[in-house]
């Protein structure tokens, strides 16, 4: 890993910032997650919450149980060796994908957009693990990297107002899940039947950080056994450790 | 079982404690009281922790019936409170016994009121807070805002209040025309010269768009230096300003989406927050620049004046 420089900047009186890069990169975000886990482990009175983002870790605290510059000192002394910070092996979290039909009213756009048929849009969202960067946006919304361009479309120009939750869509160059029902202007290629948020669940969230996620296709029957276990609270998530 | 029912709602009358921490990472908001500081001098009053759960109304009060003796106490903005229509004061911890009735007749001053009852609201705690965030129908009274019918379980008092009034210098002043105090942002860099000084001169009119997500502003637009609008999607902290292309700043409140891709120009002070919550519509604000040490020491001093008076 090259050196990184990190920068401490406040962000007013309750929350700092350690930004450990100036771009969207694996590496930078793994320089994130290495820090959280880092000052997580270190338990630091008066800090209540992290933030952590593709570039920047937000560190929030109680102005009243911690001063500024003695949590700013135990922050550069936990962040002095990123590179000897050592996470445990990221997982891959498999997906089921419905494509097309009612669940995925845009995968035939997509597909003439990239002048494929939608059969190699469905090969090529399945092919590639994509890194969760960061969450963030509604409760469990992953930002995910590693979509391959060739079936990359533009937003639709009227968002929807209502987009069921499990969705799953492409904006741009991105891929993505919504967690719950919400309006918005993503390409619909897919649901996924698991659900990303369940507050009565433990853990509340399916995915975390630094998780890999690789979609792969299901017929309608699979799709509604799928659903059934998760609505009984039986269903097992896949989850197999990155190659 | 101890409880409130409710018979009218008020505009916007929710459960909430200090906030749900811990989630943030997945972008879970922390929601929890606008003005916290309220939220716990209301506690304080009724012997309760200081981040217990509460009432939050919006500038019009609801209409409680009580079924056991309690005591209550209002703080914030001052709705004209009255125990069986007679005026109660503010401030001030109250008796109340089986089937008198708490209702609001104005809105004198502020926009937010809490309302505490001694053992605190024993709705259920979602993910550590009890705290209501209305956008997911998450915590407080099954997900929502308040409605007739309700019956709020109180949990079992903690002891006889200690203290019965607030001292006068602890309570704020709610005025239509405001300083707030910010620390200047990450993003400060990103603004051209004229840009930062029309954010420090402008007197700001708080926007009908305003709500518990963030206060939106308008005033003379804020200008961004060429192509710097927008961020790699980072992290939000309370009383952060973020100025979207439009110009016109935007104060993250309690229910802010946990990141954000628009600059973040600056950050209001903590001890400000709790006058900015209590702004309404139409209200003025001037944003004045301070320092890290300063908004320290006036949290400090606040924090030691709230143990002095319990």
């Amino acid at each position: 890993m090259t050196e990184v420089t990190l920068k401490y900047i406040p962000s007013g009186d309750s929350a700092f910032i350690i930004k450990a890069g100036d771009v969207i990169s694996e590496e930078v975000n793994l320089v994130v997650r290495k820090l959280l886990a880092r000052l997580e482990e270190e338990n630091i009175p008066g800090v209540i919450d992290f933030i952590p983002s593709y570039n920047e870790l937000m560190v929030c605290y109680d102005p009243a149980k911690i001063g500024y510059r003695r949590l700013l000192e135990t922050l550069r002394a936990c962040a002095a060796d990123p590179a000897a910070i050592l996470l445990p092996a990221p997982q891959v979290v498999h997906v089921p994908v419905l494509y097309g039909g009612e669940a995925g009213p845009d995968l035939n756009h997509v597909a003439e957009h990239n002048r494929l048929a939608a059969p190699d849009v469905i090969t090529i969202h399945t092919s590639a693990d994509c890194l969760v960067y960061m969450l963030g946006f509604t409760p469990g919304f992953c930002y995910l990297g590693g979509m391959d361009k060739r079936i990359a479309t533009p937003r639709q120009e009227t968002p929807r107002l209502k987009i069921p939750a499990g969705s799953v869509g492409i904006a741009a160059e991105q891929t993505g899940i919504y967690p719950m029902e919400s309006p918005g202007g993503w390409q619909l290629i897919g649901r996924t039947p698991l659900r990303l948020f369940n507050p009565d669940s433990n853990p509340e969230f399916l995915f975390s950080a630094g998780d890999y996620i690789r979609f792969y296709s299901v017929d309608k029957d699979e799709y509604e056994r799928i659903a059934a276990a998760v609505a009984e609270g039986t269903y097992q998530v896949i989850r197999t450790p990155k190659e | 079982m101890a409880t409130v029912i409710v018979h009218k709602a008020g505009l916007l009358t929710t459960v909430q404690d200090r906030g749900r921490y811990g989630y943030q990472r997945y972008g879970m908001p922390v929601s929890g009281a606008m003005d916290v500081f309220s939220l716990e001098l209301a506690n304080l009053l009724v012997g309760n922790d200081s981040g217990d759960a509460c009432l939050e109304a919006t500038i019009s009060g609801p209409d409680l019936e009580f079924t056991c003796a309690t005591w209550v106490a209002i703080t914030g903005a001052d709705m004209e409170p009255h125990l069986n229509d007679r005026g109660i004061p503010m401030n001030t911890a109250v008796d109340a016994r089986p089937g008198d009735t708490l209702g609001f007749r104005g809105l004198r001053s502020g926009c937010r009121a809490y309302i505490a009852f001694a053992g605190g609201i024993a709705v259920q705690s979602v993910m550590g807070s009890r705290s209501t965030y209305l956008r997911a129908g998450i915590g407080g009274f099954q997900g929502r805002a308040l409605m007739p019918g309700d019956e709020l379980p109180l949990g079992e008092p903690l002891g006889k209040p200690r203290l019965k009034k607030i001292p006068e210098g602890l309570i704020a002043e709610y005025k239509h025309e405001q300083t707030i105090r910010v620390i200047s942002g990450p993003e400060a860099h990103y603004f051209e010269i004229a840009g930062l000084r029309s954010f420090l001169s402008t007197e700001y009119t708080v926007t009908v768009q305003s709500d518990r997500m963030g206060y939106r502003l308008s005033g003379e637009p804020i200008r961004h230096k060429e192509g710097m609008t927008n961020i790699i999607s980072a992290g939000t902290s309370l009383g952060t300003v973020q100025v979207p292309g439009d110009g016109q700043p935007i104060s993250l409140m309690a229910d802010r989406q946990t990141s954000g891709g628009y600059a973040r120009i600056a950050n209001v002070i903590t001890a400000d927050l709790t006058l900015l919550a209590q702004m309404r519509p139409g209200d003025k604000i001037h944003l004045k620049e301070t320092t890290l040490d300063i908004a320290k020491q006036i949290c400090i001093s606040r924090q030691q004046a709230l143990l002095d008076c319990n």
